[in-house]
Formats: structure tokens, sequence, C-alpha cells
């Protein structure tokens, strides 16, 4: 039999086949490592796993949901401990295979200077991994096991167990008649108001900057200050003073503007589709100064030759437009463009500030102008549906998903188109 | 000819002035509403008529529901160490995808860009549990840390398109000279991403202080508060109660961070660009 596979073979006890490779010092390290990580982490893996597969069986000693927690972290480590257990193979392998050929095995000192010079990148982006693993995939990941079980108020710890119930509260989203007219109102609305609230401010801010970039135009500077403050206040800050302003009985725009000009108040805060006008009216104010500061940078990258030869094939000002510079513009602001849009989709603060989604719609658990991120929040915070939120967290991350994996693969046509 | 310039530049001149109006206005009118004595809207014009300062002075007295110098300090101190934790971990991971090939680079790009697709509220529950759970209630480093978190994916991205526009040539002719890959890293591929970096250090600075639904979610007692917050309560404590208070505090919070942003404006856009399209 080969060495290479021996050595592999013995390797399946970490540190064994180095020792067969009489690389006695790694065998040891190898074979420390395995040990205390069996140590260590035994007691957290045996516990997690079990507690993952069943949430827990008696009250009050189990608490569901720490389980899971501790389930999930059990599944990371194993995941790391696989991977050691993939290099201490590998090694066992490769050296049993430089033994077939009887070439020298590479000694513990070369190993070592090996791993540093190829360390170096992962030392580097060693802490960012270690922080995304903990801040962003964990939670992700826990939040996503929450949607298959039943965790919600009346399954709660310490007085109940939660249990898995597989795709239960996804049927139910769409078999249950008042989650699924809810959802589907929700999730209308928010399309809608992504496509409406985005293209009207994309429109606005290329508008403005093609306007501001007229060659004789004169306050350029003052125009082009103007026009970025709404991006440079918090936006939080404008939201709230817009809900001041628009208030129903005592905001300035029903009691100065619109009845200066003669109009009777209207109900922005009470009325569903006014509250939408509103929100809109506001994400363009709000949102079209960035989009007027790219156009901007790119109008001024425009070579003036490119107008002049059109000029001299007798090119109207409309043809120059339409054929050179919103081709430009588009071309180069795309993926600007299309953040809009994924922002917009999950702008939480507008829908919250601005009226706490509301007007509410008796009987439903979301308010008359909430998108999905809003409705998400109060399942969570303010009716405790934990379950529920987290089936429609994962419907939604799909939905984001698929739009933009389909927007990428766009996007990198029309790089190579143009 | 010269009419239809004249129409021209007279229509744009009136868009614009309109624009202005429209922009100017509710600024000034938070400005007026600062000044105005009394609390609720319905009284505030837009120049106030007894023009007083008592609602900047309310700000500072350190009442128990409007500790206002404490909100300012933690907003401050989250933002900071955000900013300080973002450009360090992005700059790092961003320096050994663009100038490293190193086994899983490819997946860890994928996994990066997945991770920048799903909105980081996904795990608004698990992180309204957790923290209840382990008593992380109230605890900023956790919510600096996920906010660090938040922004690695998207920014890491970002700074890499625009440092693998940076020529390789220069990595090695100092690699020559025996320079260390640290050593490249910080004088020659940092200063090169100044502009990028400012960018990502500003979305670091400014990221916690537009945050409002996970400070929300972990920060329950008033002294812990970020300005976000805390001015959201004082608005909706009493709806138009404290409106001339709240207007005050957006006043003190907004005018330098819209500095900066004028400032930095530049930056922002030539850094966006260049490492979008390059991504």
């Amino acid at each position: 039999m080969q060495v290479r596979k021996i050595a592999l073979l013995l390797s399946i006890i970490p540190g064994i086949g180095q020792f067969y490779n009489k690389q006695w010092i790694k065998g040891l390290l190898f074979l420390g490592l395995a040990i205390s990580f069996v140590l260590v982490f035994g007691d957290l893996l045996n516990m997690g796993f079990w507690g993952l597969f069943t949430l827990g069986t008696e009250v009050p000693r189990d608490n569901s949901i720490f389980l899971l927690a501790e389930g999930l972290i059990a599944v990371i480590v194993t995941i790391f401990g696989l991977g050691f257990y993939y290099v201490n193979l590998k090694d066992a392998y490769k050296n049993g295979k430089l033994r077939d050929e009887n070439q020298p095995l590479s000694s513990l000192k070369r190993d070592y200077q090996n791993l540093l010079a190829n360390g170096y990148p992962y030392l580097i982006s060693g802490p960012s991994l270690f922080i995304l693993i903990f801040a962003v995939i964990f939670p992700i990941l826990f939040s996503f096991a929450l949607a298959f079980t039943n965790y919600d108020l009346y399954h709660s710890p310490p007085a109940n167990l939660a249990d898995w119930v597989g795709f239960d509260t996804f049927a139910k989203i769409f078999t249950v008649d008042i989650w699924r007219s809810t959802f589907f109102s929700v999730l209308g609305w928010t399309v809608i108001w992504t496509l409406v609230a985005s293209t009207f401010q994309v429109a606005l801010g290329i508008f403005m900057a093609v306007l501001v970039n007229q060659k004789d135009l004169r306050f350029k500077k003052f125009y082009r200050t103007v026009l970025v403050l709404p991006w440079a206040v918090p936006g939080f800050v404008t939201i709230l003073i817009f809900a001041g302003l628009f208030n129903d009985s005592f905001g300035a725009i029903n009691n100065d503007i619109l009845s200066m000009m003669g109009i009777d108040a209207i109900p922005w805060l009470t009325d569903e589709n006014w509250t939408k006008v509103a929100l809109i009216l506001m994400q363009g104010w709000l949102g079209f100064p960035f989009i007027f500061l790219v156009t901007t940078g790119v109008l001024q990258s425009i070579p003036d030759d490119l107008y002049e030869a059109a000029r001299i094939d007798g090119a109207s000002i409309f043809a120059q437009f339409r054929n050179i510079t919103m081709p430009m513009i588009l071309i180069a602001t795309s993926p600007v463009i299309i953040t809009q849009y994924t922002f917009n989709f999950n702008n939480f603060n507008i829908i919250y500030l601005f009226n706490g989604g509301g007007p509410s719609v008796p009987g439903s658990t979301a308010g008359g102008t909430d998108i999905l991120v809003s409705w998400i929040y109060k399942l969570t915070l303010q009716s405790s549906q934990y379950s529920l939120a987290a089936a429609l967290t994962i419907l939604l991350s799909v939905f984001v998903i698929a739009i933009a994996l389909w927007q990428f693969r766009r996007t990198d046509a029309f790089k190579e188109g143009a | 000819m010269n009419k239809a310039k004249f129409f021209r530049l007279l229509a744009s001149h009136a868009i614009l002035i309109f624009m202005a109006v429209i922009i100017i206005y509710p600024l000034l009118w938070t400005v007026g509403a600062s000044f105005n004595p009394g609390n609720s809207l319905i009284s505030t014009t837009m120049i106030p008529q007894n023009p007083t300062l008592a609602h900047y002075r309310e700000l500072f007295a350190g009442s128990e529901s409007l500790q206002y110098v404490q909100w300012y300090l933690n907003s401050l101190k989250i933002s900071f160490f955000t900013m300080v934790g973002a450009v360090f971990c992005v700059s790092f991971t961003a320096y050994a995808f663009s100038r490293f090939r190193f086994k899983g680079r490819q997946n860890a790009l994928t996994l990066f860009l997945l991770l920048q697709m799903i909105p980081q509220f996904s795990a608004l529950i698990a992180l309204f549990v957790l923290a209840q759970i382990l008593g992380m209630m109230n605890s900023h480093w956790l919510l600096i840390l996920l906010y660090i978190g938040g922004l690695i994916p998207l920014n890491t991205y970002l700074m890499k398109g625009y440092m693998d526009s940076i020529p390789m040539d220069l990595d090695e002719s100092a690699k020559i000279d025996g320079a260390s890959n640290t050593r490249i890293f910080l004088q020659i591929i940092m200063p090169l991403s100044k502009p990028m970096i400012s960018v990502v250090a500003m979305t670091g600075f400014t990221g916690p202080l537009g945050d409002f639904i996970l400070a929300s979610t972990i920060l329950r007692s008033p002294e812990y508060y970020t300005l976000p917050i805390g001015l959201y309560n004082l608005v909706n404590d009493v709806m138009g109660a404290s409106f001339t208070t709240f207007a005050a505090g957006a006043i003190l919070i907004s005018i330098p961070i819209a500095i900066i942003f004028i400032l930095l404006q530049k930056n922002f856009v030539s850094g966006l660009t260049a490492g979008g399209t390059k991504g």
C-alpha cells in the first residue's frame, strides 16, 4: 500500500499520520490541538447539537431560544473544526506522497516560514472575518432558524418551549386570510414605493444636474451648494421636521402654504393615500441631491469635442442630449442608481419616523404605509410574533438577493456592451 | 436664436429658484422654530416675534427625559469607534483581496457580495432576542460591533475596487527594495486610497447617526440613547409638545455634519464612482 494512503488513513486521528511520516513535532501539535478541541468544545458540541435538534424537552429547565443559539454556535465551531481536520488530512497525504516519490519532507521551520508568507492575507482579514461571523452571519442564521420554529408570545421561555415546525409559518402567510391579505398589501406598496420613489429621485437628480450644468447659466456655485443641502443634513432630522410640517392640524404646509393658496387642509397623516404622496415627495427631496452630485461629476468629465462634433453634424440640442449626455450618465452612474432602489426597498427610517407606518389599518398588524421592513420591525418589537417576522425576513431577503443578482448581471452585460 | 436662449435660461432659473425655495423652506422653518417661544407647532412661525434661546438652554439643563448632552456624547462615541473600526477592518481586508491571491479568496468575495445584499435588519429578531437573553441591552459596544460588521461587506468591495486601480508596479518596486507587506500597505496603498478611505470614514461616522432601527432595538434607557432615538422620542412623546426643543437639538447636530459633508463632497463622488464602476 502506498505511504500516502496509509498516512491519510492514520490521520483520521489527527497527528498519527504525521507520526507515521516521522514528523514527530508536527504530529504532536496536531494531536494536541485535536485533543484540546474536543476537551474545550466537547460539552458545547454535545449540548449544542442536542439542543439544536430538540429545542429542549423540559420546562423550566430548558430554554429553547438559548438552546438554539448554542446549537448554532456549535455548528460554527464544528465548521472550523472540520477545516482544521481537512488541513490535517491534507498534510498527512501530501507528505506521504513526497515519501512515495522519495523526496525529502519539508522541515517544520520551512512550514513555519511558508505559513507566515502565505498566512499574511488571512492574518490581516482575520479581524473582519471574526466580526462578520459574530455580528452579521450568526445573527442572520439565528433569524433564519427562528422562521422554522413556532417561537412567539405563546411559545416563549421560560414558561413554554418553542419547537421546530418546518415550513408551517411560511404556509400560514399564504393560507391564513388576515396574514395573506396583509402580506400582499404590504408587498404591493413596498414594490410601488421602491419603484416610484427611487425613479422620482433619480430622474429629479439627473434633471437638476443637467439644468445646472448648462454652459451659459450663471450662479452655478450657489445653486450647487443649495441643491446639495438635503444630502448634507442628517436624514432622520429632516424626516422628523417634515413630520411636523405635514402635521394635519398644526403643520405649516396645511396652515400656511395651502391656506395661502386657498386649498383646504389635506389629511397628510390620517389618510393612507395622502401619506403615500407625502412620503414619495419627501424621498424625492431627500434622495435627489446624491444623484445630482454624482451626475454633475459625470457631466463635467464628458469632453467638449463630442458636443462640438455633434454640432458640426447638425445635431439638435435634444439629439445631443439623447445620444451623448444620457448614455454617458447612465453608464457611469448605473451602479449608484441600483443602490438607490435597494436602499428604498429597505428604507425603514422614512416610513417609520414620518408616520410610524400609519395611519393604522383596523385588524391588521401593519399600518397603511408600512413596507416589509417596518412591518417586520413592528412584528418583532410590538407584537412579539418572532417566527412570522423571521419568515418574512427570509422571503424579503430572497426577493432582494434575486433582484440584486439580476441587476448585477444586467450591469455586467451593460459594461461589456459599452 | 437669442430669444430661445433667453427663455431657456429664464426657465432654468425659474425651476432652480423654485427648487431652492423648496429646499431652504423646511430648513429655515426649523431654525425659526428653534427660536420660537412656547412648545407647540401651532404658534410656530418662520420669523419669531419674540425670539428666545430658552430651547437651547433647555437642551443643556439635563433633565431626566432630555439628556441631550449625554445623547450627543453617546452618538459621538459610537460614531467615532465605528469609524475607526470600519476603516481599520475594511482597508486591511480590501488590501488582502486586492493584492494577494490566497486560497478561499473567491469564496470570500462571493460571501461579501451576498452579505452586502442581505440587509442587516434580517438579524433584527436575533439581535433583539439575544441582547435580551445575554443582558447586552443598552450596550454601546455591541452596537458598535454590529455597525462595523454591517459596514464591512459593501465597503470592502468598494475599497477593493479602488485599490485595484492602483498600479501593481508600485508594490513590486517597493518589494524589490525590501519593503514588507505591511509597510507597502501603510506607505503606498493607504496614502493613494485616501479619497476612498475618507468615504469609508464618512459612512462609518454618519451611519450610526442615521440609524434608528438597530439602536432602538438595543438601547432602551434614556441615558444610553443616541441622538436619533432621543430626538425621535422628544417629538413623539406628546406629539408636537416639544417640537421647538427638538428643532434646537436638530440644528446643533445638523450644522457640523452638513459642513463636513459639503467640504468632503468631492472625495465622496470620486471615491464612489471610481470604486463602483471598477468593482
